[in-house]
This record gives C-alpha cells, sequence and structure tokens, in this order.
C-alpha cells in the first residue's frame, strides 16, 4: 500500500513568506510535494472561509504564513492573521476537527531555510493524524 | 471563456522534474482552456510570441504562465497580454520552478503538483476581472538616507540630473566611515583628499538639502508621495551663526577628557566639538551625554564656551525639531557598523593594548588621528607586527559571509607598515586572499614582495593573542609563536545595529545576513521590494570603495527616473465596497491600518479611499456581510483556486 500523503494548502503572504518559499527554491533546499501554495497579498486577507473552504474540499491541513510581528508590509495584517487563526482553530475544536490542522507560522524572505522545515514538519504531522474524513464528523 | 495555458519548461530546469508534455496533456482537458502548449523558455522572444499570437487567432480573453516566480516574471507577462488587448489583470501566473521544479525531486509527484497548481490557476482565471491602474503624479524630489560615499555619490548624481534632494545623516558631518580611512587601497590615494571636495560639492549644491544630525523618524505613502518626518536632533549650536572656528572646543571644560568616536576613541575632545577638521557642515555640536550643563544645568561658575563664542551661537534652550518631507523616491545608504572583536575572547583584545583593529589602525596611522600618524604602541614604535584576518567573518556560528575587504585593507595596512618601518617583521595570518577587484592583484602582489610573511592557516583552525610582559604571543595552530608587539585584527563588517528598525520604518527587508535585502540578487540588485525605495553602499552588503560609489549612481538613476517621467502607475488591487451590502457594522474601520475606511454616518454604511488603500484585504477578510471585496483576490477568485487545486 503507497504510504499516506496529506493535502495541504498554504496562503503565504506575497511580501515574506511567498518570498521565503522562493528563496527554499532558488536555494535548491528540498521538501515534500504535498503543499500547494496560494499567494495573498497579506496573510491579512486570509478569510477563515478560506482555511473551511480548504479542508471541506478535502486537504488534511492548511498552512497560513505572514511575515514575522512588526514586518508586515501593510504594519498589522499579520496580527489579525493571527488572532484569526487562533479562532478558527477553535472552531474546528468545536466542530471535532484537530487544531493542529491549521498552522499559523511567520516566515521572512530570508528564511528559506525555515519555509521547507515547516513544510516537512507540517507533513509529518499531519501524516500522524491521518487523514481528515468529514463524513465521520457529520 | 477562453483561456489559453503556456507551460515553461525553462531549459531543464523545469522540465528535468516536471513531465511537462504530460502537464500539457492533462491541462489541455480542462473546462474553458482553448489552448495548452509548452516552450523552453516562455519569457524569451519566440515564447512571448507564441502567447501574443494566440491571443489574436483564437481570441483568448485570459492568459495563465506556468513558470518561475509571479516575482520575477509577472511585470514581463502582463506587459506581453496588455500590448495584444487583454488587461494585464486577466492574467495568471503559477510558479512551477521555485516552488516544484527546484524543491522537489520526485519526478512523478512534482508532475502532479504542477497539474494541481495549474488547475487552481485556470479556475481562478474565470473569475479574474480586468482592473484599470491608477497613475499618480511623482513629486519631483528624492531623499537620501546617509551621508557615507555611497548616500554622497547618490545625492549629488540625482541633484545633477536636476531633482532636489535631501540628505539626511545622523551624524553631525558627512563623510561616513571613508572619513576615518587613511589611504584606499588599491591605489593608496588619500582618502580625505578624494573624499572631503565631494562633501563640499554636496553643500553647495543648489539642489541638495543637507540635515546634518537628523533622523528617519516615520515614512508613510508610497512610490511618488512619500512623506517622511525628519528629526532633528538639538545640536544646542545656531548653525546659522556658527563659523566653526574652535574657540569654544578650546574653551570648554571637559577639553581633553570626552573619547573621540571618530578617532575610535583612541584620543579626546571637549563635550562641544566637530567630527574632524574637515567636517561638512563645519558647525560645531554640544555632546548632551557628556555637557555638564546639559546633564547637571550647571558647569562650574561660569559658562566658559559660551563666554568664548564671539558669535554667540551656544543655545542652551535648543529643542528637538520634526520637519516633514514630501518625497517621489528615497535611497537608503546607511552604511556598516565594524565588528567588535571583545566578543571574541581568543583575540585578547581590550585586554591587551598592543592589539588592536583595522579601524583603529586607520587612525593610528593618519596625519590627523590620534598620535598625529605616528605609529606607536605604548609610546614605542613596533617592531614585529602581526595582521589577523577574516576576524568576525566567514565564521558559520556568527557571521557567514566575507566582509570583501579585509583582506585588500590588510594588504594596504601592512604595505603602510613597512613603508614606515622598514626593519619590522611584519606576518598576515590569511586564510585566502581575495584579490578579486580591478588593481587588486597586482597590488597584492606587490605587497608580497615588500617582504612580509603571508602564512595560511585553516579557519577552524585555532588561534589566540596572550598577553606577556612585552606585548604579546600569537599562538596559531600549525605555525610558530609570534612575539608581536603589535597585532592588528582585520575585523569584518557587520550590519548596523539599528536595521531592522529602519527596514521596519522604510518597509524593506533584510536578508539572512540582516544587511538590507535587494529585489532580485541579479537581476534587481538595486531595488528594494517597496516599490521607489533603493539601496546603496554597504547597507546592502559590505563592499569597497569602487562598488559602493559604482552601486550607488545605479541606485541614483533607479530613482530619478520616476522622477523624470513625473507619473508612476500604482498597483489597481484595492478594496471595493458594495453600499447595498454594508450593514453599517464598522467592524472594518479599525481593522485598516491606513484610515482608507470612513464612516459615513448620513447613510450609514463604510466608505472607501481607494487612493490610501494599500490593498491588503485586512477587511475584506473581516466583513461579515461579504460587502467588501478585494480586488484580484475576491472571495470567488480564491475560493475557486482551492477548489481547482483540490479537485486534481
Ligand atoms: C578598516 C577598514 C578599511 C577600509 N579600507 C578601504 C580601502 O582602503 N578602500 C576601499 O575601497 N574600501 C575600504 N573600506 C571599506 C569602506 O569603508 C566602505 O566601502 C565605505 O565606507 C562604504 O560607504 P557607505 O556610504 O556605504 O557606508 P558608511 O561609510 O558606513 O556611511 C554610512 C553613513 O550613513 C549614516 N547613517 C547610518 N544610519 C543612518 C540613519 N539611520 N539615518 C541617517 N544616517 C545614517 C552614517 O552615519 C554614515 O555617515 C575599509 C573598511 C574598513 C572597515
Ligand atoms: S504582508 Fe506579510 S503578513 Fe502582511
Amino acid at each position: 500500500m503507497d504510504e499516506y500523503e496529506p493535502n495541504i494548502i498554504g496562503f503565504l503572504c506575497n511580501w515574506c513568506s511567498y518570498a521565503g518559499a522562493d528563496l527554499a527554491g532558488t536555494s535548491r533546499i528540498s521538501y515534500p510535494t504535498n503543499i500547494k501554495i496560494i499567494r495573498v497579498m497579506c496573510s491579512g486577507r486570509v478569510d477563515p472561509a478560506f482555511v473551511l473552504e480548504a479542508l471541506k474540499k478535502g486537504a488534511d491541513g492548511v498552512l497560513v504564513s505572514g511575515c514575522h510581528f512588526g514586518e508586515c508590509h501593510y504594519k498589522s495584517g499579520n496580527y489579525k492573521a493571527n488572532r484569526r487563526i487562533k479562532l478558527t482553530k477553535k472552531f474546528l475544536e468545536e466542530m471535532g476537527i484537530n487544531p493542529n490542522r491549521v498552522r499559523f507560522e511567520f516566515i521572512s524572505a530570508s528564511e528559506g531555510n525555515r519555509f521547507a522545515e515547516v513544510v516537512t514538519e507540517f507533513v509529518d504531522e499531519l501524516k500522524e493524524l491521518g487523514p481528515l474524513s468529514l463524513q465521520l464528523i457529520q | 471563456m477562453k483561456i489559453g495555458v503556456y507551460v515553461c519548461e525553462c531549459g531543464i530546469n523545469i522540465a528535468a522534474t516536471v513531465d511537462v508534455p504530460e502537464v500539457v496533456e492533462k491541462v489541455k482537458s480542462f473546462p474553458n482552456v482553448e489552448i495548452c502548449r509548452y516552450n523552453k523558455y516562455t519569457c524569451s522572444d519566440p515564447g512571448q510570441e507564441s502567447i501574443r499570437k494566440d491571443i489574436k487567432e483564437l481570441n483568448l480573453d485570459r492568459v495563465v504562465v506556468a513558470s518561475c516566480s509571479p516575482r520575477m516574471h509577472e511585470p514581463t507577462f502582463r506587459a506581453v497580454v496588455e500590448e495584444t488587448g487583454i488587461n494585464p489583470y486577466c492574467f495568471e501566473m503559477v510558479n512551477i520552478r521555485e516552488h516544484v521544479s527546484w524543491v522537489h525531486k520526485d519526478k512523478e509527484k512534482a508532475t502532479e503538483k504542477a497539474v494541481a497548481l495549474i488547475a487552481g490557476a485556470v479556475a481562478r482565471a474565470q473569475f479574474l476581472e480586468p482592473l484599470e491602474r491608477k497613475e499618480v503624479s511623482v513629486i519631483p524630489k528624492s531623499l537620501v538616507v546617509g551621508g557615507g560615499i555611497a548616500g554622497i555619490q547618490a545625492a549629488l548624481e540625482i541633484a545633477t540630473d536636476g531633482f532636489q534632494v535631501y540628505l539626511v545623516e545622523q551624524s553631525p558631518s558627512l563623510g561616513g566611515r571613508m572619513a576615518q580611512l587613511d589611504k584606499t587601497f588599491p591605489t593608496l590615494d588619500c582618502s580625505a583628499c578624494i573624499l572631503t571636495p565631494k562633501m563640499v560639492d554636496v553643500a553647495r549644491h543648489p539642489n541638495i538639502e543637507l540635515l546634518t544630525y537628523s533622523e528617519i523618524e516615520k515614512v508613510d505613502g508610497y512610490i511618488g508621495n512619500f512623506k517622511v518626518t525628519v528629526k532633528k536632533k538639538p545640536r544646542y549650536v545656531d548653525t546659522d551663526k556658527c563659523v566653526g572656528c574652535g574657540l569654544c572646543a578650546e574653551a570648554c571644560r571637559l577639553k581633553g577628557r570626552v573619547l573621540n568616536e571618530f578617532d575610535e576613541n583612541l584620543s579626546k575632545r571637549s563635550a562641544i566639538y566637530i567630527p574632524f577638521p574637515q567636517a561638512v557642515p563645519l558647525k560645531y555640536t554640544i555632546d548632551s551625554n557628556r555637557c555638564n550643563m546639559l546633564r547637571f544645568g550647571k558647569c562650574g561658575d561660569e559658562l566658559l564656551c559660551v563666554e568664548a563664542c564671539e558669535q554667540n551661537a551656544i543655545d542652551f534652550e535648543q529643542k528637538e525639531e520634526f520637519v516633514e518631507l514630501d518625497v517621489g523616491t528615497i535611497v537608503v545608504a546607511t552604511g556598516y557598523d565594524n565588528f567588535d572583536p571583545s566578543n571574541e575572547p581568543k583575540y585578547g583584545y581590550k585586554e591587551n593594548p598592543n592589539v588592536i583593529t583595522g579601524m583603529e589602525f586607520e587612525r593610528l596611522v593618519n596625519a590627523a588621528g590620534p598620535t598625529e600618524g605616528h605609529l606607536e604602541i605604548n609610546g614605542k614604535e613596533p617592531e614585529n607586527v602581526v595582521f589577523i584576518q577574516c576576524v568576525g567573518s566567514r565564521d558559520k556560528e556568527g557571521h557567514e559571509y566575507c566582509s570583501r575587504v579585509c583582506c585588500m585593507y590588510t594588504a594596504k595596512q601592512a604595505h603602510m607598515v613597512r613603508d614606515k618601518f622598514p626593519d619590522a617583521i611584519i606576518s598576515v595570518y590569511f586564510t585566502d586572499v581575495r584579490a578579486f577587484g580591478k588593481g587588486f592583484e597586482e597590488f597584492y602582489n606587490r605587497v608580497l614582495d615588500e617582504d612580509i610573511n603571508y602564512l595560511r592557516r585553516e579557519l577552524d583552525d585555532s588561534i589566540e593573542v596572550v598577553g606577556n610582559e612585552k606585548g604579546v604571543i600569537v599562538k596559531a595552530e600549525g605555525h610558530p609563536d609570534i612575539h608581536a608587539d603589535l597585532v592588528v585584527l582585520a575585523t569584518g563588517l557587520v550590519p548596523k545595529s539599528d536595521n531592522k528598525e529602519i527596514a521596519r520604518k522604510l518597509n524593506i527587508s533584510l536578508s539572512g545576513d540582516g544587511f538590507f535585502m535587494e529585489a532580485h540578487p541579479k537581476l534587481r540588485p538595486l531595488d528594494t521590494f517597496t516599490d521607489g525605495v533603493f539601496l546603496a553602499g554597504c547597507c546592502q552588503s559590505p563592499k569597497d570603495i569602487p562598488d559602493a560609489v559604482a552601486q550607488a549612481s545605479g541606485a541614483a538613476v533607479r530613482a530619478a527616473s520616476p522622477l523624470a517621467q513625473g507619473k508612476v502607475v500604482v498597483e489597481a488591487i484595492t478594496a471595493i465596497i458594495d453600499e447595498d451590502l454594508c450593514s453599517g457594522c464598522r467592524i472594518c474601520e479599525n481593522l485598516c491600518a491606513y484610515t482608507a475606511l470612513e464612516f459615513v454616518s448620513d447613510d450609514k454604511i463604510m466608505k472607501i479611499n481607494d487612493v490610501l488603500c494599500k490593498g491588503c484585504g485586512s477587511c475584506a477578510a473581516a466583513c461579515p456581510t461579504g460587502a467588501i471585496t478585494m480586488k484580484h483576490y475576491s472571495n470567488k477568485q480564491v475560493l475557486a483556486q482551492i477548489g481547482g487545486i483540490l479537485n486534481q
């Protein structure tokens, strides 16, 4: 049997984390293919509805990543994202979904290494959690 | 809806890891995909032409390119579609190089991932909408931050192009580190002789307004229209009256008692001072940390400086002032700090007066320096001199980079020792001599011929400097001990301690090494990610004077070009509010970091000022009624992309 491969959607802010993922690329730092990245201008753009939609449509985990505090290109979008993701996690917990399926991270444009580490770690964690089955919950 | 999809092989950069023909086969069957092709290099002329041709012949209305990062070529392809009559916002880019082929090894999985990402983009593309890009007028002025050689060069270039420049320098004088140097490699020009005329040019240039002893407090706005608040620190000297005669410093009660940072603390000055004799502007400044009057409200029974000043220029009541500058572009040239070797006890720095840094050496050999150019340690001329290279550089645990100037400044300094002391024994502990610049290798060869012992050691080999009654012993692994009376540490160049703060104020990024980050390491080395903000000199990475000057001239061209055009196009990505849906709950109001959202109390709805809106989307993510749409990142667009990716 093939090993279970979790599906991850990553929302990355354009200015820090997306550039960090680009740097992982230009530095040829490899990480698992499980993550598919969606670019947003700022982590503050990530509506909890995006996270829920991703889980509903088959993602096993969602990564939201923005600039470090104080470094958001729009001053404070990452504070808002941090708050919203915390709430989203609470909401997931109430629904019986493990909140660790959603992660909020700070990754700067120079942290290509860190991006690869975060993805690798997240994939391992999700492998342990196993596939997300929404039917079970309903 | 007709979508054209172009998958790039990028030579073998993508093709080696992603099965491009297979991707194309799969994508062809996606809904609304009219055509899908692959090119060896989509960004090349034939690649671009195939897109143009299809747009015309097949009447495409959306274009998707799967290639490198949009941070690299999105502008290129947007221009291609725009030329052919498609709105640039009806173009979508998929990153299958940086995010796929360069980070994955398994070809099958990488191919699947590429297909999924393109599926997301195709799904999103159906909902892309044409947007109007705003043109804004540009304030035809520029701001240069930092008055070292890089800032001086940039300011002079922009001013000579005919634009007004504000040059803001933190310290009391222009000049930066170059003013501290004695001679400069590889030509051995006297540093002051080539620098000070340029400093004077700045002060005299009708287009340059010089704000010394000033700092950037706050930066608002965007390319073309930055609003910068500058703090002018009080000098406690009226610069309109001060003629720079120096009678005050002569009279100062603390004369000869305050450490002089310009001389690397090797000499002492008064509490009222100019950093060096050729300072520009030649105006005195009172050191508020040391002046008795400013610290204790009194200084003996009379104010000697006030008595001495014939111009009545001293003013203890001076307060800091804030000025607002409106500029179109900004050049950052804030330079570097010197590595502090007291962090590394093995070098015995501070413990032994015989151990000095490269910059201290520069001051000690300078005719205007603390010893008037007599290189003496404890009143004695050195007979055995050791230089140690790579101090604070090329250290995997600390600063991993090479500081680029230390090899050459060591060669220069060794030559200067030889020049002064023909009989001295001179040794250099080096690891690799990096003599890469024009004239550098020739200079190094010349120095080698001057009876200087270059001794090789590995970076990891131990080295230690221990004091004894006569001087110091340098113990380097694999070499006999050397009894030296002068050790010069070739200390590296490190990021300025306040770089983080400056980056925050200017909204620019730092690289992993702590210097400011350029927008692209090869193709946009002078730009930052923030449009209208450019980099020059050692604030971007360690470099020598020729490189700092070349970069500054380049940054000046980049900064002057929007001023010359008079207009810039700014991103069309802003939020819009559907008045019918807005319930006037005002949740969004406080989320906006730019006060772009305003409550209209008559209609009980929110209104958006799209000049202020920067397009982050924080408001849209929070609007409970869905009244706010983030252009180009609307809910519909993002949800479609999620669905597209996960359907695969
Ligand atoms: C020991 C030593 C010897 C060297 N010898 C040579 C040589 O022989 N030949 C050679 O080519 N190169 C030499 N160099 C390198 C040379 O010093 C640099 O290339 C050059 O000084 C870089 O200029 P800069 O303008 O980028 O930075 P700096 O000289 O550091 O100038 C930066 C300026 O910005 C100001 N500033 C900083 N922060 C702010 C702020 N927030 N707001 C406003 N102003 C600010 C600073 O006060 C300073 O005036 C040597 C370096 C060292 C350490
Ligand atoms: S731009 Fe990166 S989090 Fe806001």
